[in-house]
């Protein structure tokens, strides 16, 4: 339909998986444009908190002291939101966070590729978390785990009701989860890539343009803030397990 | 053939009526940040501890309009 | 409708780039749902997360919290210090204070004793220069005395013997005695 105006359209296109050499089929181990930009990622990472720390100075240098901004960042949110307990998960919330962080962050700079944006990224985060969070519950807790569901406060005759409500909205915080971060990065890409189609018409162009670096700004808050709330939610839910009786 | 532009149509306006979610999801958000901007006025000393709560209750509430919006994505891309 | 066509196009050309794209290199469908791909995203995002990990419990986070942990000591440390200089500051100043307040009494006292002293030495050496000038001044008034006696003597004298030439000058026999006893009577008055 698109292309009949002469316009074209290809929103999607961006998040499509290539093999990084020839053209061959994507297998599993095939080093696809996913693997780069997780490793870029990952590279950041690096280069923050190994190369950037390397000096252990006391009075911190430029990039060692944005390290210390993350960590006691992440830190600060994990002692407040899960209590004192849950520090010691706190390297793995780490590694979510600054993985959501940088893959957003660098999924911003033009022609790159958002791993953040698939659903087959994002699920393997949510659930990994969920099923961390469930098992970690019932190590801690034992079955008393499951009186998270049963609330002890609502009337009798609406406890069930309540429990079943409980469960259900427990399998759907993965889903949730995933989807939120997956949704929010492929909509911001797929919006700017929208509003580039329509600066091929010189009318509207600057319009266009305007409108692009707009959303592009609105697309950075929403990195960081995507990556926050994915990392405080983790947190929740780990707050969740190890405190079932709120 | 004129089953499947029935079928081609009807996604195109199922889209459509879906991206109505993610408008209403944004009245959500912007409900959720008036009350948490209201509260932190009457009681400022209070905010800074609730910032985690708002973003949370922004991600909620921001969830169901990305629902929206990928029920529209898939309706014009995968149905 | 679009989708339908560059399926069938995908049909035709061929197995190489699998069920998700079209002939012309665009998404057919989401890209997202893809599940040719799935395998590849989630094992390298397994790479990734495992690395990361394993940089910084292994590296960045232990390094990081040593070196608050150390900046914490040194903030704490330099903070007792400090607290300890302040006082030894506040001893100081007190001291200082101290000395100031002697150092000011002592002044003030040896500027007494020196001026008392000088004033003493002033007594006598004014009582001294005193007595001399008083001495000098006798000896001066006594040479006046002198001096105004001869005088008076010589005028007498003079007179004496000029009454006596000019009576004898006049032809008259001067008496000696009574010429003096003019002479006197006239000085006198």
């Amino acid at each position: 339909m698109a292309a009949e105006t002469g316009l074209v359209f290809h929103p999607m296109d961006q998040f499509i998986v290539k093999p990084l050499f020839g053209d061959g089929p994507v297998m599993w181990y095939t080093p696809t444009n996913a693997t780069l930009w997780m490793l870029l990622a990952v590279l950041c990472v690096v280069a923050l908190f190994v190369l950037g720390t390397r000096g252990r100075a006391v009075i911190p240098t430029r990039l060692q002291s944005v390290a210390e901004v993350f960590y006691g960042f992440i830190y600060k949110m994990v002692e407040d939101v899960t209590g004192h307990d849950g520090v010691k998960y706190f390297p793995w919330i780490m590694t979510l966070f600054l993985f959501i962080f940088f893959s957003n962050m660098l999924a911003l700079i033009p022609t790159a590729f958002a791993p953040t944006s698939h659903i087959a990224v994002t699920a393997v985060l949510g659930f990994g978390v969920f099923i961390a969070v469930t098992v970690i519950g019932f190590v801690k807790n034992g079955a008393s785990f499951l009186g998270m569901f049963w609330m002890k406060e609502a009337p009798l005759f609406l406890r069930p009701v309540i429990a079943v409500i409980e469960v259900i909205s427990y399998f759907v915080r993965p889903v949730s989860h995933s989807i939120r971060l997956a949704g929010n990065i492929t909509a911001g890409h797929a919006v700017v890539k929208v509003f580039a189609a329509f600066a091929g018409i010189a009318l509207i162009a600057p319009v266009s343009i305007l409108a692009i670096t707009a959303i592009y700004a609105l697309e950075v808050l929403v990195a960081v803030i995507q990556a926050y709330v994915f990392t405080i939610l983790t947190c929740v839910y780990l707050k969740d397990a190890l405190h079932p009786a709120h | 053939m004129e089953l499947a532009a029935a079928a081609a149509l009807g996604k195109y306006i199922g889209a459509g009526i879906a991206a109505i979610g993610a408008g209403i999801a944004a009245v959500g958000v912007g409900n959720v940040a008036a009350n948490y901007l209201a509260g932190a006025l009457r009681n400022p000393s209070a905010a800074a501890s609730q910032t985690a709560t708002l973003f949370i209750g922004l991600a909620f509430a921001e969830a169901l309009g990305i629902f929206a919006f990928l029920v529209a994505l898939l309706l014009m891309f995968a149905a | 409708m679009a989708t339908e066509t560059l399926a069938d196009g995908m049909v035709q050309g061929g197995a190489a780039v699998g069920s998700c794209l079209g002939l012309d290199g665009s998404a057919i469908g989401m890209p997202q749902l893809c599940t040719d791909w799935m395998p590849n995203q989630i094992f390298w995002l397994l790479v990734a997360l495992i690395a990361i990990y394993f940089f910084l419990s292994r590296i960045g986070l232990p390094r990081i919290g040593a070196v608050l942990a150390e900046r914490q000591g040194t903030i704490t440390n330099d903070l007792a210090a400090a607290e300890e200089m302040k006082l030894q500051a506040v001893a100081a100043e007190r001291a200082y204070v101290e000395a100031l307040e002697r150092a000011r009494a002592d002044a003030n006292k040896i500027v007494a004793e020196a001026k008392a002293e000088i004033q003493k030495d002033l007594d006598v050496a004014l009582a001294k220069a005193d007595a001399e000038i008083s001495a000098k001044a006798a000896v001066s008034e006594a040479r006046i005395a002198d001096i105004r006696a001869g005088a008076v003597d010589a005028v007498t004298q003079v007179a004496k013997d000029t009454a006596k030439e000019l009576v004898a000058a006049l032809g008259g026999s001067p008496d000696a005695r009574a010429v003096t006893a003019a002479v006197s009577a006239r000085l006198k008055g």
